[in-house]
């Protein structure tokens, strides 16, 4: 009788994934939170799914679990902000044909009265210090993210291991919520600027930038394909049309004509074709 | 307090816009939870029976080890869930990572634990000289077993309830092995979770509030059903 049921549920199962093959086409595409919640997706995609007629299906996690899902082979392209992992997990053969697409950019922000004096700085690894000497609370995103791999990377040029210091809150949770607990804490955090842009308003955060424009603090998104060798089941080529639409002219300005609700400019193409 | 107000009002305006999106969305949930209910349920009655009326080895085990299940965390149950679909698992080559088969199956997994527990809970609470009369009458085991699950049918359906409740309100599971991926596998729970991270925070609670409209409407019906199930057994 249950030997009958589990076997019952594993036709069904099979029956619904099979049927599922033969929809439409479809790839799947691993990136990140903070893409999805710009709205960037929902303004290119369905450009690019009206003229190719492939469906993108979006699997937003965070950069280090994007990777990972595309390492696995779960997903068919990747679509994050973190090139050196990228370049890395490139290099060890899991992805290939690897471009750049657009940017954004990194802000530090905090308190309005600005407790740690960082405002009026140039360099974000001197802002950085500037925290760390008052003591004023840092919130990190501490979850691998691109935005936390851009933060270690600041530390690092400073000098300074925060790890473990009273004044250095880990949340290990994504954008919004690390920019919520800053607000409360009254403390500092590195943020990506579209995510400020669209928080700060809705949610009347009580924070400002402290500092914006140094170049180190530029956000570079990356696309790249799971590499077919490793994964036979790839969706190769309409994975190839996706990122190849996304670095032609017509992609690329796609992307620049997006703009937030508040008609802030989100981001800046740049492939280089 | 005002953003609570415009929930509220949000809520009303969503349900009354009819739609297309936000309908699919709570389809979907539907289809998902209530598959999995079904499966749970098919599965886990005759096994909470069996343990409620059967003796044997390491029956005391099995039952510390449902209770323990009924409590087990959502993200665990989709990571280790994800490990065995993903195309590196054992069983990546059914390619059921982030569809809705997958979700269904998480769900599945989390509410058996519930269902069993609570109907052997309900099966075991039933008066002994039942089972003792029957069986002196000469019923076979099969259908003493059917006699008291009979007579305990109004705690089998609370433990159906209470699986419901589960896989309706779960999120951490579905999120890591469906995707959320739009128009697909996106659900209310894993939208609210999503809308939330956004800042969007009326729009979140209003679908919160849809999601338990809905299971209010679900649960006023299955009460109806339970409570004629007691009226019957009086008369």
């Amino acid at each position: 009788m249950k030997n009958k049921s589990i076997f019952l549920l594993t036709a069904i199962l099979f029956l619904m994934s099979v049927t599922s093959l033969f929809a439409e086409t479809r790839i799947r595409c691993a990136s990140t939170t903070s893409t999805q919640n710009s709205g960037l997706f929902d303004h290119i995609l369905p450009i690019f799914e009206k003229k190719t007629g492939i469906k993108v299906d979006v699997v937003a996690v965070g950069t280090g679990a994007a990777i990972e899902i595309g390492k696995r082979g779960d997903a068919d392209v990747v679509f994050v902000h973190a090139k050196d992992q990228e370049l890395k997990a490139v290099e060890e053969g899991y992805f290939v044909n690897r471009h750049d697409v657009m940017y954004n950019d990194f802000v530090i922000v905090g308190p309005p009265d600005d407790p740690a004096k960082v405002k009026g700085l140039k360099s974000a690894p001197d802002a950085f210090r500037k925290i760390a000497e008052s003591g004023i609370p840092f919130v990190s995103r501490g979850d691998k993210s691109g935005t936390h791999s851009k933060e270690m990377s600041l530390w690092n040029q400073t000098g300074i291991d925060p790890a473990g210091k009273e004044w250095y809150l880990e949340v290990g949770q994504g954008m919004a919520k690390t920019l919520r607990i800053a607000n409360e804490k009254r403390a500092y955090t590195l943020t990506d600027r579209g995510t400020w842009l669209a928080l700060k308003d809705i949610e009347k955060l009580d924070m400002t930038i402290v500092l914006e424009g140094d170049p180190v603090l530029f956000n570079q998104y990356g696309v790249m394909a799971v590499n077919p060798e490793r994964h036979q089941h790839i969706k190769f080529k309409e994975a190839m049309m996706f990122i190849n639409w996304l670095i032609s002219s017509e992609g690329q300005q796609a992307i620049g004509s997006f703009k937030d609700a508040k008609g802030n400019r989100l981001f800046v193409p740049d492939a280089s074709e | 307090m005002d953003s609570l107000i415009e929930g509220f009002r949000k809520a009303l305006a969503l349900i009354f816009s009819f739609d297309e999106k936000l309908f699919g969305i709570i389809f979907l949930s539907l289809r998902v939870s209530g598959s999995a209910l079904m499966i749970a349920t098919f599965l886990g009655l005759p096994f909470g029976a069996l343990v409620g009326l059967r003796n044997f080895p390491g029956r005391n085990f099995v039952i510390s080890v449902l209770n323990t299940f009924m409590g087990l965390p959502p993200v665990v149950v989709g990571l280790f869930l994800y490990l065995i679909l993903s195309r590196n698992g054992p069983l990546g080559v059914l390619g059921l990572l982030y569809t809705p088969s997958a979700m269904v199956v998480a769900q599945t997994i989390l509410a058996f634990p519930i269902v069993a527990s609570l109907c052997h809970s309900a099966v075991v609470d039933v008066d002994p000289i039942i089972r003792l009369a029957s069986r002196t009458l000469g019923a076979t085991p099969f259908s003493v077993t059917i006699t008291v699950m009979k007579e305990a049918r109004y705690g089998i359906l609370s433990a159906i309830i209470a699986g419901f409740g589960r896989v309706m309100a779960e999120v951490g599971a579905i999120l890591i092995v469906g995707g959320n991926i739009a128009g697909y596998t996106r659900v209310m729970t894993t939208t609210i979770a999503m809308e939330t991270d956004k800042g969007n925070f009326e729009l979140a609670l209003a679908l919160g509030i849809v999601l338990l409209g809905i299971s209010l409407i679900i649960n006023l019906g299955l009460h109806v059903v339970q409570k004629r199930g007691v009226v019957g057994v009086a008369a």
